[in-house]
């Protein structure tokens, strides 16, 4: 259970998220496309994501123009085929926990720059037009709620910001959320979906695939059950420790999981990748995920592993 | 000293060497009374090229010292465990797939204690180079690794990772056997073992293919090894969007990877100091320091019990990063 004296720290970001997750106002919905060409480490997505910001738009795999608030409500999936667009991590919130149930933690946490990064751009001014763009602070949000009346902790990493790339203030927030549902004694949850260790803040990120592995080993041997949820896309340095962890994995249809990104394997081997490489359903014949589950089956889904792992 | 590939940097020194080289051999075709002026002409140079080659090596570049690091020259995990480890017995196999060359484990003796030895191998001539991916691991390597590593562990034998790989092996086979969940579940299990375990960066640390086996106690990198999430063309590539030599020493430096710059961000406990001009000039002289660093971190961790190791391991890991934290959360922003 989440514990009652633990004060919600940050009222006043949750309400901020609320408003801006407000699915009647399209405009709030921050664009992804430039989100995309930012850090998007090695995968080049093979569909474009929400780019439009108008009423209507035409859905990236079976082509059928589609009414965006139709789409928002059919849980940001293809009304026709039931294509899965990419949420961000508010919305994704939003769709898993029991309405108003979530209570943010960790709030407070703000990635700095470590080693003073500079490529075309300065790392700093990608933080800073990164949260202005997304509202966010960096690319995780975690807290407790409900999942079908569940606790939870659930931590969700953010494609909106740095294509929920993981340097310190990621990892740190992960690890916190493993401690703190060890704590409480509550599942924990993780949804993924990132391109992978973030560049910018380098060798310190490669350590954050060993901070979160290393608090994932007291959280399960001490009896807690971790589901991780693999989202479109998982890469790298994330599926590469916390991500591919899970006591359960589930994976969202078609989304593309792996260690190294598409392009660089083509690269590497000089050949054509085989039909649906490195798609969940690929994944899920290779034994490297417990189940695909669509969108709208997650909460069931979730609650009933949890039910079955007894806590 | 003779080699048959030259860093574009090195250039200045391997001259003298040439020079060095003719003399001697006229040395060698001079009758004894003539010899006294061609002694002196060799004296001089020598100490020419002991300049020159402090001049270069004190100013490496980050981008120089990734390819001193991955000079074809340089001593592998096999070369140390040749110059270093008495009674060498090597294990194979991961008992699910097969034996990844790429990934050397075996147990040995380096001075007074009894290790368990796990490294990478790129490979030294061009037939083990393709055998190895050139220290490229694939999943049956890690999972190899750790296989091992619990046997050691079994039987309370602290284990020495030395780790030299541009990365783990990108390829359909790594991706259908799983290359992140094998280096995912080193990186969670490494956690619990119960005896000592020290890692060297003994050349190149790419990413979370290095990882995969340097979850240790102790990290120390030689001083010309190089240490981050990602080789500086892969960085270039992505965020300058293009590789080239540019680019490349841009993204080096930006990396922060080198031996310096990792014991600074408390990434690394220590740099062992290769000999002047790199490990590939005195490849038994790096031995030596290498061995008296482990012997001296196994003495150290053997006094420690299971429990405090892990914890110790647990302890290292935990506070890596650097964030700040906001007493106000209501600012939302950095």
């Amino acid at each position: 259970m989440p514990d009652p004296a633990q004060p919600s720290p940050q009222p006043i970001s949750k309400d901020k998220d609320m408003a801006s997750n407000n699915p009647n106002n399209p405009t709030s919905t921050p664009s992804r496309a430039a989100t995309a060409t930012a850090t998007w480490q090695e995968v080049k997505p093979t569909r474009k994501v929400v780019v439009s910001e108008g009423l209507w738009l035409r859905c990236p795999a079976c082509s059928a123009l589609i009414y965006r608030k139709q789409m928002e409500a059919n849980l940001h999936c293809c009304p026709e085929c039931q294509h899965h667009y990419r949420v961000g991590a508010t919305q994704r919130v939003e769709q898993l926990l029991d309405a108003g149930t979530f209570e943010p933690l960790f709030t407070n946490l703000r990635p700095t720059d470590p080693l003073n990064f500079r490529d075309l751009k300065s790392y700093k001014d990608r933080l800073r037009s990164e949260q202005a763009k997304s509202g966010q602070s960096d690319a995780c949000k975690a807290g407790v709620g409900f999942i079908k009346g569940r606790p939870v902790m659930l931590a969700v990493l953010d494609l909106d910001f740095l294509m929920g790339s993981m340097g310190s203030v990621v990892g740190e927030i992960v690890t916190r959320a493993i401690e703190g549902a060890q704590d409480r004694g509550i599942p924990l949850l993780i949804v993924s979906g990132s391109g992978g260790a973030r560049m910018q803040e380098a060798g310190l990120s490669l350590m954050q695939m060993a901070k979160t592995s290393a608090a994932l080993h007291r959280f399960q041997s001490a009896g807690g059950l971790f589901i991780s949820l693999l989202t479109d896309p998982t890469t790298g340095g994330v599926t590469a420790s916390f991500a591919m962890l899970g006591d359960v994995i589930l994976a969202e249809p078609k989304a593309l999981v792996g260690f190294a990104g598409p392009r660089v394997i083509a690269q590497t081997i000089r050949q054509e990748l085989p039909d649906g490489f490195q798609r969940s359903e690929y994944l899920l014949k290779a034994g490297m995920v417990d189940r695909v589950v669509p969108r709208k089956d997650l909460r069931n889904e979730i609650a009933r592993l949890i039910d079955y792992s007894g806590r | 000293m003779s080699q048959y590939y030259v860093l574009e940097f090195e250039k200045p020194v391997t001259e003298l060497e040439k020079q060095i080289e003719a003399l001697d051999a006229e040395l060698a075709a001079t009758p004894p009374e003539a010899q006294a002026a061609i002694v002196r002409r060799i004296d001089d140079l020598r100490s020419a090229h002991q300049q020159t080659l402090k001049a270069v090596y004190s100013n490496l570049t980050a981008w120089e010292t990734v390819r001193v690091a991955r000079h074809p020259k340089r001593p592998q995990s096999r070369d140390y465990i040749e110059m270093i480890c008495k009674d060498f017995v090597e294990l194979a196999g991961d008992r699910r797939f097969g034996d990844d060359p790429a990934m050397v484990t075996g147990f040995a003796r380096i001075g007074p204690h009894k290790v368990l030895i796990v490294g990478h191998q790129k490979g030294r001539n061009t037939t083990e180079k393709i055998a190895c991916h050139f220290g490229c691991a694939h999943p049956e390597g890690y999972r190899k690794a750790l296989l091992k590593m619990q046997l050691a562990a079994k039987f309370n034998v602290p284990i020495v990772t030395l780790v030299d790989t541009p990365g783990a092996y990108p390829g359909i086979g790594a991706e259908q056997r799983g290359q992140a969940e094998a280096i995912a579940v080193n990186l969670r299990e490494m956690t619990g073992l119960r005896v000592p375990i020290i890692s060297v960066v003994i050349g190149e640390g790419g990413s979370g293919g290095a990882l995969g086996i340097a979850v240790a106690n102790r990290v120390a990198m030689l001083s010309n090894a190089w240490y981050s999430v990602i080789s500086p063309e892969g960085c270039a590539a992505i965020l300058w969007k293009a590789a080239n030599e540019q680019t490349n020493t841009a993204a080096a430096t930006a990396l922060k990877l080198t031996a310096a710059d990792n014991l600074r961000l408390g990434i690394v406990d220590a740099v062992i100091a290769e000999p002047l001009g790199g490990a590939h000039r005195d490849p038994n002289a790096t031995a030596r320091a290498l061995e008296q660093w482990i012997i001296a971190q196994v003495a150290d961790l053997k006094r420690l019990d299971g429990q405090r190791l892990v914890d110790d391991r647990y302890a290292r890991f935990r506070k890596l990063g650097a964030f700040a934290e906001q007493a106000d959360t209501q600012t939302p922003l950095a």
